[in-house]
């Protein structure tokens, strides 16, 4: 009896040592996500999948994706990765898995069949998941990754609240000014202005980032990621400032900065707030949240006429294969079918996100078309082709936040961010 | 037979030491062996890059966030040291004594600390915000006329940590009534028995008999206290989404930013590994300190 136990307990040990189950067998694919709200929708195309071919299709949902990204490092650490997963992260990130030999370069099968793959794709969704010659990264050029469906992020603005402060629902303000004049009614009417998730500093960032592109144009931006331009250049300063104007316009809502995004879609959704700043995803948060919500998607107004307005767009989730897994030629094929017509005009349905697919844009809601709409005026810092230190844009975020807060004057933040830039400098050189 | 029944404790302990050893000893010396290496936690280990002490010495002299998330944790150790265990020690000792309904109290004191970090971040959210919540905190201090108290407590750098600070002391004071309690029952009524025939007043026996054989208790409390403020982080972003610029901002928090933010394991596990030794040498000193006391 005793022995019998013995071996027990050492087989479920032994069994723990194993290797996942993802690369035992070959008539299934796993796939790790994060999304909550495509769920049901990969586990519908999984089944019509399996019905199609005979090969199942195993999709695995980790969520929050904080807990999803540190399943998908330490997974990489171990070498378990599954057959296909997700890479939350900035572009070092992504390059560093594919420096690890975790990510499949994916160019021969885009380019087989005279492009045919490669071609359905919008070329900046692509662009995110791409690694060009001569790369920062120094990772071989190539794709790397499958966009299953692309955002934008804009700002939003409540019809019905445009009407109770006797504006005109169909003419959002089309200039910083039009927006910071609006901060006045907001006050005398006490209604809430713009929401958006500014604790999570990303999104600050973003709109920083667009006001940058507005004010002082690509090159002049890149060039101070490069470190030709101080951040203390008047430019920088301008767009810092616009922040301050905001603020003391009152158009920002209370607690902003202290605010996560799902806080401020609530809010948006419930018609508490007349401006959101958010991603093209909100479209199937706010349909859960409020289906009669009367909204509609506006440019950030802008702030200089020198250069176009700019807006990030990019893969909102993309797919890699595992280079090390013994399922991969199924993986392709499987993410093949994904971004086809018939099954990304599904997705757009069901989960209300922009797809992948060019061919597909007609058949989307009005609403995710008008996201789509400003596609030509957008960017995003994966596809920048340089990288600013994490700890710059750490500085120039909280600095941002301690402005909206009113602690800090654009000239401070300025000063800040550019003595981080010169130490994070200093340190690369040595 | 004497070698047989070593072996056979040696044999019962091993167990657990494999664990320990696995669980708690190798994880300490892998992380105080990636805090010397420039890693971002994804390429092989063997491409990292050595700094030799350079991530300690940034974090000393070159990381004034981290400093300004050490003095957050001491600012809301310090209330918690002080208003959090005192108000525990006050109703501990009100309900060692023969009061009506002291089990219902006894209850109710200790549901805050079984609740879910994030979960008492995002009610008392609720509770103080306006526009997001009910405002109720507001709604009162207008109630009981003083409408000019009213305040955005969480969005105002000046009192956003000592409000999360109060939160903590809410969520955190059942576990020092627990023990405390708990140590309060240990002291023979007879002492109090006699003192009362000596007599003592009620302020002398809590002076002269309570608080010396509760200072093993004390200690132990305020250790626990320290350990557990210093390492708090999952409140702050229920209540106010995460650092807000600096002003709540705590160690772990630095942590993460590290790790997940930045992708720079290596000065994570150093950052990690500074904190460790400043929470060991606090608690020493406060062992040291309460040694001296209780002598």
């Amino acid at each position: 009896m005793r022995k019998v136990a013995w071996c027990l307990v050492l087989g479920i040990l032994l069994a723990g040592c194993g290797q996942g189950n993802q690369e035992t067998d070959k008539s299934t694919i796993t796939i790790w996500h994060w999304m909550t709200d495509r769920e049901p929708a990969f586990q519908e195309l999984a089944k019509r999948y399996v019905a199609k071919t005979g090969i199942k299709v195993n999709f695995e949902l980790y969520a929050p994706s904080d807990a999803y990204a540190q399943k998908v490092h330490a997974a990489a650490q171990g070498a378990t990765l599954p057959d296909v997963y997700g890479i939350l992260g900035e572009k070092r990130d992504f390059a560093s898995f594919v420096k690890a030999g975790h990510v499949l370069n994916l160019t021969p099968y885009m380019n087989d069949l005279l492009g045919s793959w490669k071609n359905r794709f919008f070329a900046k969704a692509l662009a995110v998941n791409e690694f060009p010659d001569g790369n920062i990264y120094k990772v071989v050029p190539g794709i790397y990754g499958v966009p299953i469906d692309i955002m934008t992020i804009e700002m939003l603005y409540n019809k019905d609240l445009f009407k109770k402060l006797g504006l005109d629902p169909n003419r959002p303000p089309a200039t910083f000014k039009e927006f910071i004049e609006i901060g006045k009614l907001l006050k005398a009417k006490n209604m809430q202005g713009l929401v958006s998730g500014w604790s999570e500093v990303w999104m600050i960032d973003c709109l920083a980032n667009n006001y940058a592109f507005n004010i002082m144009g690509e090159d002049k931006v890149l060039a101070t990621i490069r470190g030709e331009v101080p951040y203390t250049d008047p430019d920088w300063i301008t767009v810092l400032g616009l922040f301050k104007e905001m603020r003391e316009s009152g158009v920002l809502a209370n607690g902003t900065v202290t605010m996560v995004n799902k806080t401020a879609e609530q809010l948006f959704a419930t018609n508490k707030a007349v401006f959101a700043f958010n991603g093209s995803w909100c479209v199937n948060v706010y349909k859960g949240m409020n289906p009669v919500l009367n909204y509609a998607v506006m440019l950030p107004p802008k702030a200089s006429d020198k250069h176009p307005m700019s807006i990030w767009e990019g893969a909102g989730s993309s797919f890699m294969v595992n280079a090390r897994s013994k399922n991969k030629e199924e993986a392709v094929k499987f993410l093949k079918w994904l971004t086809d017509g018939e099954q990304q005009v599904y997705l757009a349905e069901v989960t209300s996100n922009l797809p992948a697919n060019k061919d597909c844009l007609e058949k989307i809601s009005p609403i995710l078309a008008q996201f789509a709409d400003d596609m030509e005026l957008a960017t995003h810092p994966n596809i920048w082709g340089v990288s600013e230190f994490p700890l710059v844009t750490e500085t120039l975020d909280r600095g941002i936040q301690s402005i909206v807060i009113g602690e800090k004057t654009p000239e401070q933040v300025a000063a800040d961010v550019q003595k981080v830039k010169e130490r994070e400098q200093a340190k690369k050189r040595s | 037979m004497r070698f047989k029944s070593t072996l056979e404790n040696y044999i019962f302990v091993l167990p657990a030491v494999l664990i320990f050893s696995v669980f708690y000893i190798y994880p300490f010396i892998q992380i105080f062996h990636l805090s010397f290496f420039d890693w971002d936690g994804i390429i092989p280990f063997k491409d990292a890059i050595p700094l030799g002490w350079g991530n300690f010495k940034e974090i000393l002299f070159q990381d004034p966030s981290w400093w300004q998330a050490m003095r957050n944790a001491g600012y809301i150790t310090l209330i918690a040291l002080t208003f959090q265990n005192i108000l525990a020690f006050l109703l501990a000792w009100a309900c060692d004594r023969e009061i009506r309904m002291k089990n219902f109290y006894r209850v109710i004191f200790f549901i805050p600390p079984v609740l879910s970090e994030i979960v008492v971040g995002m009610s008392w959210r609720f509770i103080i915000n306006d526009i997001d919540g009910a405002n109720i905190i507001n709604r009162m201090l207008a109630g009981i006329g003083f409408p000019n108290l009213m305040h955005n407590w969480l969005s105002d750098p000046n009192t956003a940590l000592t409000t999360v600070a109060l939160v903590h002391c809410w969520k955190g004071f059942g576990w020092g009534f627990l023990i405390f309690l708990a140590g309060l029952q240990t002291i023979p009524r007879e002492l109090y028995e006699a003192a009362r025939v000596d007599g003592a007043s009620a302020w002398d026996s809590f002076r002269k008999i309570t608080i010396p054989l509760m200072i093993p208790v004390i200690v132990l409390v305020a250790i626990l206290t320290i350990l557990g403020t210093m390492q708090a982080f999952a409140l702050i972003i229920g209540l106010v989404g995460g650092e807000f610029a600096g002003h709540t901002s705590v160690p772990v928090l630095r942590i993460l930013a590290s790790m997940r933010g930045s992708s720079r394991f290596g000065y994570a596990c150093a950052q990690g590994i500074t904190f460790g030794m400043v929470l060991v040498v606090i608690s020493f000193i406060q062992y040291r300190f309460s040694k001296k006391a209780k002598e």
